[in-house]
C-alpha cells in the first residue's frame, strides 16, 4: 500500500515530464503531419543548458533556490526555443512538399547531429549536478516504509499544472492559438486568409521546444544527472505518450504522459525494473495495433 | 423481353463522417458494357461514392453487389481495396492522378499486372531462376502493356519516367494502367480534367471503344459536360450525397432538379451546357 | 548547415551581408550555451569552463560561409535561369545505364577480389576491408527496406543482433557449424521482421519508424538483461570461427587443417583472408539476389509501394504483404550479416548493437543513394575509413553524417548516386533514336 502510494507520486512526477515533451510531438504532428524525431534531443539540449546555468549561478554565489530556478528556467527556455526554431528552419522547412520519406530521414539526421554535437561540445560523460532542491515531506509511514513527497516532485507537478493552464489558454483563447489550430486543419486555406503559415509553424516549434526545455530543467533538478543520450529514450516514451493519448490532441498528450509515467513507475516497482522500457514500447505497439487514434484522438480517414 | 441483370447494383448506400452525411441512401444500377455517368456539383459525394465502391471507405450502411460472370455475386463493401481490384475486377483511377512517378510508363503498366505475374513467379522462386513459365508470363504481360500503350498512343513514351510526362498524358497512362488489371468495371474519376479539347474528344472515342468493343462497363465521374453528355448511356446526378435525378443524357439536360442544383433557383433559366462545366480539383473531399 | 538552408531570393551585396549577419547572430545564440560555455567535472563537482575564442571562430565561419554560399547560390540560380531561357523546351531524355558507373562497378569488384593478394602480408588492410564489406552487406540489406520499399527502419541493427546471437547460441550451446546455422539464423531474423512488421506495416510510415526504433531498443535491453540466454552485458564468448569446408584454421595438429591439407605453412593470415573472401561472397550474393528480386514482380511492387501505396491497392496489390516481404527479406539479409559478424569476432555483446549502429547503416543507405548498389559501397568506404584517418575524424564522424543526411535530403533526396535504372525496357537501347 505504502509502496503503491509512493509509486503513484513518482509516476505522476515522471508522467508530468513525459507529458510536457509529448505536447511538442503532438503539436508538430498536428501542424505538419510528421514526427519530429529531434524533439527528444531538444529536451536533452535544454537539460545541458540547465546544468551549465545552475553551475554558473552557483559560481556567482547565488544560493536562493527560487531565484536560481527562475533564472535557469528562463535561460533554458530562451536558448532551447532558438534550437527548436533552427531545427525547423534547417531540417524541415526546405523539405515541405518533398517525398514522404525525406523529412523523416532529415529528422533522424538532425537527431544524430544534436546528440553528437552535445557529446563533442559538452563531453560524453554523465554530468552530476549539485542538488538544487533537497528535502521533502514525509506523508505517512506504514510498516516501516515511509512515503515521501520530495520538494522537487511538488515543483514538477506545480510547474506542469501551471504551464498546462497557461498553454490551454494560449491555444484556445489567443489569436496565435487560433492561427495554430487553423493551420492544423487546412494550411492552404489559412495561408489564403493572410496568415503567415511559416511563422505559425516556426512558433509551434519554438513553443514545443520551450515546453521540452521546462521538462529538461525539471529532470535535471529531479535526477541530478544528465548525459547526451537521455533524449533518445525520453523521446520515445514521450512519443508513446502522444500516441497513447491520440496524436494531434493536446489533452491527449498530457493524459498519455501521465499514464506512461504511472505504468512505468508501477511496472518498475512490481514487475521488473530492468524491463520498464520494454513495457513502454510494448504499449506503443499495442496502441498502434488496436487503437491507432489513441484515447482522445480522432480516427484518421485515409485521403484517397 | 426482360433487361439483363445489372453488373453492379448499389443499394441504400450511406456514408457518414462524424456529423457529415457524405452519401445519403444512394441506390444505383450499373449496366454491363455501358457507360454510366455520375455528375453533380463539387462536394456532392461523387469521389466518396467511388471510395465506397472500391474498398477505400467502408460505407456506414448499404450494400454494393457485383455480378461477376465467373465468381458469382461479390459484396464489394466487404472487400479490402486490393481485393476489389483483384477478385471483383473493379478498377479505378484517381481525381488527382496517382502514378508511380519515378517508374517508367511501361513499368507502371507491368505493376498493374502484379498478381498474375507474382503467381507465375511462384513466390519469386521461378522468377529468380528464370524458369520458362515465368518468362512466358512476363512476355505476355509485356504484350498486354504494349498493346494498351499502342491503343492509347503512348508507345513512344514507354521507357520514360511517368512523372516526367505532361498532365494529359499522365491521365491516359493512368487509364492504360487500370486497363492492364483487366477490369469488368472501370471507375474513372474526372478523366477529362485538365485535358485540352482535342485530348477530350480522343478520350470520348476511347471510352466508347472500351465499352462497345472491349465490353468494359464504365462508371464515369466528370465535370466536363461535353464528355459526359456525349458518351454516357445513363447518367446519375448527385447533390449533397443524394441522388436527385437519373436517366439518359437528354432526360438529365431537361431535369429541373438538376438545373436547380447546378445554378441555384434564380439562375436556373440561364442554363447553358458549358456553364455546367467546372474546374475539377477543387473538390474539397479530394484536396490533400 | 543552417547557412545553406536559409537561402531566399535576393542578390544585392547589402542584402547578402544583412542575411549573413542574421545567420551569424543565430549561430552566436546557438553557440553560447553549447560552445561558449561548458562544465567540467572536478572531483565530483562541476565547474564552468569558457571557450569564447572557439565561439568567435564558429560565428565567424558561419558568417563567411553563409556569405559565400549565398553568393554561389545566386550565381548558380542566375546561370540556371539563363540556360533555361535559351533552351528550347528540353526533351525528356530516357536515360540508359551510365557506362561510367558500370565501369566503376566492375573496377570495384576487380579491386576487391585482388585486394588480399595485393596486401597478403598486411593484416590490417584486409581486416578493415572486411569491416567495410560487412557494412556494404548491411547497407544492401537495408536498401531493400528503405531504398526500394520506402519504409524507414530505424532498428535494423536488431536483426543483425538476432542473426549474431542465433549463431552464437547455436554454436556454443548445440555445436552447430557456421554453414548449418547461416540459413536458420536468416530465417529467425526474417521471422522477427514479420513479427514486428505484421502489426505495424498497415500504419503510416512514421509510425513504423518509431516502432522499429523501439524494437531495436527492446532487443538490446533483452540481450543485456536476460543473462541466462544471452550472457547479459558480458555477451557470448568463444564462438567458433568458420572452417574451410570442414578444415579448421588451426596450427597443425592431429586432424587435417587448412594449412596441412593444402600443404601450406600455417599462418594466421589464412583465416583473415578466408573471412574476407567469405564476406565478399556473401555481399556479392546479396547484391545479386537483391538486383534479381528488383526485376521480379515483387521488386517492382516494392518500388510501386514506395511511390504510391494507394495506387498499388487500386491495382489489386496487397500492400501489407508486399511491405512485409520487403521487411522480412531485409531482416534476413541483416541476420546473415550478423552470423558472419559473430563468426568473425568470436565474441558478441549487446554493445555492438546500439542505436548508433542502426544510424550508421541508415546513413550509408541514405548517403549512398537509396536504391543504388554502388552508392552503398562508396558510403561504407567513407564511413569506415574516415575514423581510420585520425582521432578527430572518428569523433566528428557521426556529427558529419547527421549533417550530411539533412543536406542530402534537401539537396538531392535520391542520394548522391540517385540514377534509377528501369527494371525492364520496351526498347533495348533505352529509347535513344
Amino acid at each position: 500500500m505504502a509502496l503503491a502510494l509512493q509509486q503513484l507520486i513518482n509516476g505522476l512526477t515522471l508522467g508530468a515530464v513525459y507529458g510536457l515533451i509529448a505536447i511538442g510531438y503532438t503539436m508538430v504532428y498536428g501542424i505538419i503531419g510528421m514526427i519530429n524525431f529531434a524533439h527528444g534531443d531538444i529536451y536533452m539540449v535544454s537539460a545541458f543548458i540547465a546544468v551549465t546555468v545552475f553551475t554558473l549561478l552557483a559560481s556567482f554565489g547565488i544560493s536562493s533556490v527560487p531565484l536560481s530556478l527562475l533564472v535557469v528556467l528562463l535561460v533554458a527556455v530562451f536558448f532551447t526555443s532558438i534550437y527548436g526554431w533552427t531545427v525547423e528552419r534547417t531540417a524541415y522547412r526546405p523539405l515541405r512538399g518533398s517525398t514522404r520519406l525525406a523529412p523523416l530521414i532529415s529528422a533522424i539526421g538532425m537527431s544524430i547531429f544534436l546528440q553528437n554535437m552535445v557529446q563533442l561540445t559538452q563531453g560524453a560523460r554523465v554530468k552530476p549536478v549539485a542538488p538544487v532542491l533537497v528535502g521533502g515531506i514525509d506523508i505517512l509511514t506504514i510498516d516501516g516504509f515511509t512515503v515521501r513527497l520530495a520538494y522537487s516532485q511538488v515543483l514538477i507537478v506545480v510547474v506542469t499544472v501551471a504551464l498546462m493552464a497557461g498553454f490551454t489558454w494560449l491555444i484556445t483563447k489567443t489569436s496565435f492559438g487560433r492561427q495554430q489550430r487553423s493551420c492544423e486543419q487546412d494550411r492552404t486555406m489559412t495561408a489564403l486568409l493572410g496568415i503567415n503559415v511559416d511563422r505559425t509553424i516556426s512558433l509551434t516549434f519554438m513553443l514545443g521546444a520551450a515546453l521540452a526545455a521546462v521538462a529538461g530543467v525539471m529532470v535535471t533538478v529531479y535526477y541530478g544527472v544528465v548525459d547526451f543520450f537521455i533524449g533518445f529514450v525520453a523521446g520515445i516514451k514521450a512519443f508513446t505518450a502522444a500516441v497513447l493519448g491520440g496524436i494531434g490532441s493536446l489533452p491527449g498528450a498530457m493524459l498519455g504522459g501521465l499514464l506512461i509515467g504511472l505504468i512505468e513507475a508501477f511496472w518498475a516497482a512490481y514487475l521488473s525494473a530492468e524491463y520498464k522500457d520494454v513495457a513502454t514500447f510494448t504499449i506503443l505497439i499495442l496502441v498502434l495495433m488496436f487503437r491507432p487514434s489513441g484515447l482522445l484522438g480522432r480516427p484518421e480517414v485515409e485521403k484517397v | 423481353m426482360s433487361a439483363p441483370p445489372p453488373l453492379l447494383s448499389v443499394e441504400r448506400l450511406t456514408m457518414r463522417f462524424g456529423g457529415l452525411l457524405a452519401i445519403d441512401d444512394l441506390s444505383l444500377d450499373v449496366a454491363a458494357r455501358k457507360i454510366t455517368g455520375v455528375i453533380g456539383p463539387n462536394g456532392a459525394g461523387k469521389t466518396t461514392f467511388f471510395n465506397c465502391l472500391t474498398g477505400f471507405y467502408k460505407p456506414t450502411v448499404g450494400s454494393v453487389r457485383l455480378n461477376h460472370p465467373q465468381r458469382g455475386v461479390l459484396r464489394l463493401e466487404q472487400l479490402a481495396s486490393h481485393q476489389v481490384a483483384r477478385s471483383a475486377q473493379v478498377v479505378r483511377t484517381f481525381q488527382n492522378i496517382r502514378l508511380f512517378p519515378q517508374m517508367t510508363v511501361l513499368e507502371n503498366l507491368i505493376v498493374a499486372q502484379h498478381n498474375a505475374l507474382q503467381h507465375a513467379s511462384r513466390f519469386s522462386l521461378a522468377g529468380l531462376l528464370g524458369l520458362p513459365g515465368y518468362r512466358r508470363a512476363e512476355a505476355a504481360a509485356m504484350d498486354k502493356a504494349v498493346g494498351w500503350l499502342q491503343r492509347l498512343g503512348l508507345l513512344d513514351k514507354a521507357d520514360t519516367a511517368a512523372g516526367a510526362l505532361p498532365y494529359g498524358m499522365q491521365r491516359r497512362i493512368e487509364i492504360a494502367r487500370a486497363l492492364c488489371v483487366d477490369p469488368l468495371l472501370l471507375c474513372l474519376d474526372e478523366p477529362a480534367a485538365g485535358l485540352n479539347p482535342r485530348e477530350s474528344s480522343e478520350l470520348n472515342e476511347l471510352l466508347k471503344h472500351l465499352a462497345s468493343v472491349e465490353g468494359i462497363a464504365i462508371l464515369l465521374i466528370e465535370h466536363d459536360m461535353s464528355v459526359v453528355m456525349n458518351v454516357s448511356d445513363h447518367i446519375c446526378v448527385l447533390n449533397y450525397g443524394r441522388k436527385i435525378a437519373e436517366g439518359t443524357p437528354a432526360d438529365i439536360q431537361k431535369d429541373p432538379n438538376v438545373i436547380k442544383a447546378y445554378l441555384g433557383e434564380e439562375d436556373a433559366d440561364e442554363l447553358r451546357a458549358d456553364e455546367m462545366r467546372t474546374d475539377a480539383p477543387t473538390d474539397p473531399e479530394a484536396v490533400r | 548547415m543552417a547557412a545553406l538552408v536559409l537561402a531566399q531570393h535576393s542578390t544585392s551585396p547589402a542584402e547578402r551581408l544583412k542575411d549573413a549577419a542574421a545567420v551569424a547572430f543565430i549561430a552566436l545564440l546557438l553557440g553560447i550555451p553549447m560552445i561558449g560555455l561548458t562544465t567540467v567535472d572536478q572531483g565530483g563537482a562541476l565547474r564552468i569552463a569558457t571557450r569564447w575564442p572557439t565561439l568567435c571562430i564558429f560565428v565567424g565561419v558561419c558568417f563567411a560561409g553563409r556569405l559565400l554560399l549565398r553568393y554561389a547560390i545566386d550565381r548558380l540560380r542566375a546561370r540556371k535561369q539563363a540556360r533555361e531561357r535559351s533552351a528550347v523546351s528540353a526533351p525528356t531524355v530516357d536515360q540508359a545505364t551510365s557506362p561510367l558507373l558500370t565501369w566503376i562497378g566492375w573496377a570495384a569488384l576487380g579491386i576487391s577480389v585482388a585486394l588480399p593478394m595485393l596486401f597478403s602480408e598486411n593484416r590490417y588492410v584486409v581486416d578493415t576491408a572486411t569491416t567495410v564489406l560487412i557494412y556494404v552487406m548491411l547497407g544492401w540489406g537495408l536498401n531493400v527496406v528503405v531504398g526500394l520499399a520506402g519504409l524507414l527502419d530505424l532498428g535494423y541493427v536488431a536483426f543483425y543482433a538476432v542473426g549474431a546471437y542465433t549463431y552464437g547460441l547455436l554454436s556454443t550451446q548445440f555445436g552447430w557449424g557456421f554453414w548449418q546455422a547461416l540459413p536458420l539464423a536468416g530465417a529467425v531474423a526474417a521471422s522477427f521482421g514479420i513479427l514486428l512488421g505484421w502489426p505495424t506495416l498497415r500504419l503510416r510510415g512514421d509510425y513504423l519508424a518509431i516502432v522499429t526504433l523501439g524494437f531495436g531498443e527492446i532487443i538490446r535491453i533483452i540481450l543485456v538483461n536476460w543473462t541466462e540466454l544471452s550472457g547479459g552485458p558480458n555477451g557470448i564468448a568463444s564462438i567458433p570461427r568458420p572452417s574451410f569446408f570442414g578444415l579448421p584454421f588451426k596450427p597443425p595438429g592431429d586432424d587435417p587443417t587448412f594449412a596441412s591439407f593444402f600443404g601450406l605453412e600455417f599462418s594466421t593470415n589464412h583465416r583473415i583472408v578466408f573471412l574476407y573472401y567469405l564476406i565478399l561472397a556473401l555481399a556479392l550474393l546479396t547484391n545479386l539476389f537483391v538486383s534479381r528480386m528488383r526485376k521480379l514482380p515483387i521488386g517492382r511492387a516494392w518500388e510501386a509501394i514506395r511511390e504510391d501505396e494507394i495506387a498499388c491497392k487500386a491495382m489489386g496489390i496487397n500492400a501489407r504483404n508486399v511491405k512485409l516481404s520487403a521487411f522480412a527479406i531485409g531482416a534476413m539479409l541483416g541476420g546473415f550479416a550478423g552470423v558472419f559478424f559473430a563468426a568473425r569476432q568470436g565474441f558478441i555483446s549487446p554493445e555492438s548493437f546500439t542505436f548508433n549502429e542502426s544510424a550508421i547503416i541508415l546513413a550509408i543507405v541514405v548517403l549512398g543513394g537509396m536504391g543504388s548498389q554502388l552508392g552503398v559501397v562508396l558510403a561504407s568506404l567513407v564511413l569506415v575509413l574516415l575514423p581510420e584517418l585520425g582521432r578527430d575524424f572518428a569523433e566528428y564522424r557521426m556529427l558529419l553524417f547527421g549533417a550530411a543526411m539533412i543536406l542530402i535530403m534537401i539537396w538531392k533526396p535520391g542520394g548522391i548516386l540517385s540514377h534509377r535504372e528501369p527494371t525492364l525496357r520496351y526498347r533495348a537501347d533505352g529509347g535513344r533514336r
